[in-house]
């Protein structure tokens, strides 16, 4: 395997509707990596994160994943490798339970069932929802909803985790919960999301995306310490790094 | 708004029952995929004034249920849903059809009235064979047994994502409906006029929805097939099932059972 796991360079993507999602993105990530693509609404980091597992076709650039470059013929074995959890888990979860739904990716994969079956009772483990497995996805909270949701992207053993805005919609527990999760993955991580302190907390690095280009790209605590980037990207420092609201200590 | 809501629960309920272990649920799903094309082919060529001969047809349906541990009061209450469908069907024949039929008493029973209880039974019969066929077997093992039968893939899956649909459609239909609801303040709200553009926009949030569902199988490796956990195999525990069970319905095809058992009780068989 490639030391440079995510190449992409020069992405540019020009929705049919003549929106200019992206302009000029380019950026490396390695492996091993925790990365946060981070912007304001609009700024092109949903578009960004459909091209990463080849959904989307650039109007021009490159997409490297691995050793491979992003080609239909290339495209089974990088979705394999790219596991991306959607930002709405009722969008990922789709079979009538969830031992099915998690087990869709690794049939698909061509395993035998036994395997199947002990891939699905290691992640539902791992993600702490092994009781869930026979329930109907529908009838979940949303902490368990997006736990089972990277439990389905889990089993298929990716290389890279892609998640679009992973504790939107949690409560404060179940959001630690799930960051706590987070952490302990060893695969190289892309996040999309506005939750700014969960980036301060889970990525060392950060990608600043504003109208389809990258305009910054850093260490996260340099980026957030950029109140003029900040500013003109439409972002703010996450609550963490502002000073208390009632005694005004830190500011 | 919640009937909807609840509608699609109920549905979904159906799958669920499919994932119980039972007699039933362990055989293989061809099997009782033909089973239930006998039985249904078998109900449906009976000639149109035949209405006492059906009855005996009842055996499959409530032997396939309780073996399967269906609960009853929810399948009736699905085949319920259907009967009204099946008497506009029908509803036309006894105005047309005044041909007289039976006397009981006073009461002159025409042909119209017998076709059209007929046809009522039978969609009786045959909805509620199919409904315990998806609750013992499950949609997804149905249509994988359609495609080891010969059927081709292309229309196993079309079958599957129609299904997956119905879902998509009606969730989003009930959020909108919500919507609307909650903005008319409990009055007609804007009426008929509100209804083209609601359905317009239902139409591309569920096209939208259903395209973000494909994403994500895409993204998990999906390449037109559906697999599942349940490994059978057609073994001799199905053939006896098919078999049994074809040899049943011809029997009952060939014999009036309600009547033969009429003659056995009244003794007209000595």
């Amino acid at each position: 395997m490639s030391h440079h796991i995510v190449e992409v360079k020069h992405l540019q993507h020009i929705y049919a509707d003549g929106t200019v999602a992206l302009q000029d993105v380019s950026f490396t990530i390695h492996h091993g990596e925790s990365v946060a693509i981070i912007g304001a609404n609009g700024a092109g980091k949903s578009t960004l994160l459909l091209h990463l597992n080849g959904y989307l076709t650039a109007n021009s650039g490159e997409i490297r994943i691995g050793d491979f470059p992003l080609t239909r013929k290339t495209l089974p074995e990088i979705r394999r490798t790219v596991g991306m959890v959607f930002q709405d888990a009722d969008d990922q979860l789709f079979m009538p339970t969830v031992f099915d739904d998690v087990a869709f990716g690794p049939f698909n994969l061509g395993l035998p069932v036994e395997e199947v079956k002990q891939r699905v009772k290691a992640v539902l483990e791992q993600v702490g929802a092994a009781h869930l497995q026979e329930k109907p996805p529908y009838h979940l909270s949303g902490g368990e909803k997006k736990r089972v949701a990277i439990a389905t992207v889990l089993s298929m053993s990716p290389d890279i985790l892609v998640m679009d805005e992973p504790t939107s919609g949690l409560d404060p527990f179940a959001r630690r919960q799930l960051m706590g999760l987070l952490r302990d993955f060893q695969h190289t991580k892309i996040f999309t999301s506005h939750d700014l302190d969960m980036v301060v907390d889970l990525c060392q690095r950060t990608i600043v995306l504003h109208q389809g280009i990258v305009k910054a790209d850093g260490p996260t605590l340099e980026i957030f310490n950029d109140d003029t980037l900040l500013a003109e990207c439409r972002l703010e420092k996450p609550l963490s790094m502002q000073g208390c609201p009632v005694c005004g200590k830190g500011r | 708004m919640r009937s909807i809501d609840g509608a699609v629960l109920d549905l979904k309920r159906l799958d669920l029952l499919a994932t119980a272990d039972s007699v039933i649920h362990r055989l293989d799903a061809r099997a009782k995929v033909l089973t239930t094309l006998v039985f249904i082919v078998t109900v449906v060529s009976f000639n149109r004034y035949e209405f006492t001969a059906l009855f005996p047809f009842f055996i499959y349906p409530v032997v396939t249920a309780s073996l399967g541990n269906l609960p009853g009061g929810y399948i009736v209450r699905k085949i319920i849903m259907v009967i009204p469908f099946a008497f506009v069907v029908g509803m036309l024949n006894p105005i047309f059809d005044r041909e007289l039929f039976v006397r009981i008493g006073p009461l002159a029973i025409t042909g119209g009235w017998i076709s059209c209880a007929s046809i009522i039974l039978r969609t009786v019969l045959t909805v509620g064979a199919a409904f315990i066929l998806v609750g013992v077997t499950g949609f997804l093992s149905v249509c994988q047994a359609l495609e080891r039968l010969g059927t081709p893939r292309t229309f196993t899956v079309q079958l599957l994502f129609l299904y997956r649909y119905i879902f998509v459609l009606t969730e989003e239909g009930a959020r909108a409906s919500r919507a609307r609801e909650l903005r008319s303040c409990g009055r007609k709200g804007l009426g008929l006029a509100s209804f083209g553009p609601l359905i317009g926009h239902l139409l591309i949030r569920t096209w939208l929805r259903a395209e973000r569902i494909h994403m994500a199988m895409l993204a998990r490796g999906f390449t037109g097939e559906f697999h599942s956990r349940q490994v059978s195999g057609f073994g001799w525990r199905e053939l006896f099932y098919v078999a049994g069970w074809s040899a049943v319905f011809v029997v009952l095809r060939m014999e009036n059972g309600a009547q033969w058992l009429g003659r056995l009780v009244t003794g007209g068989l000595s």
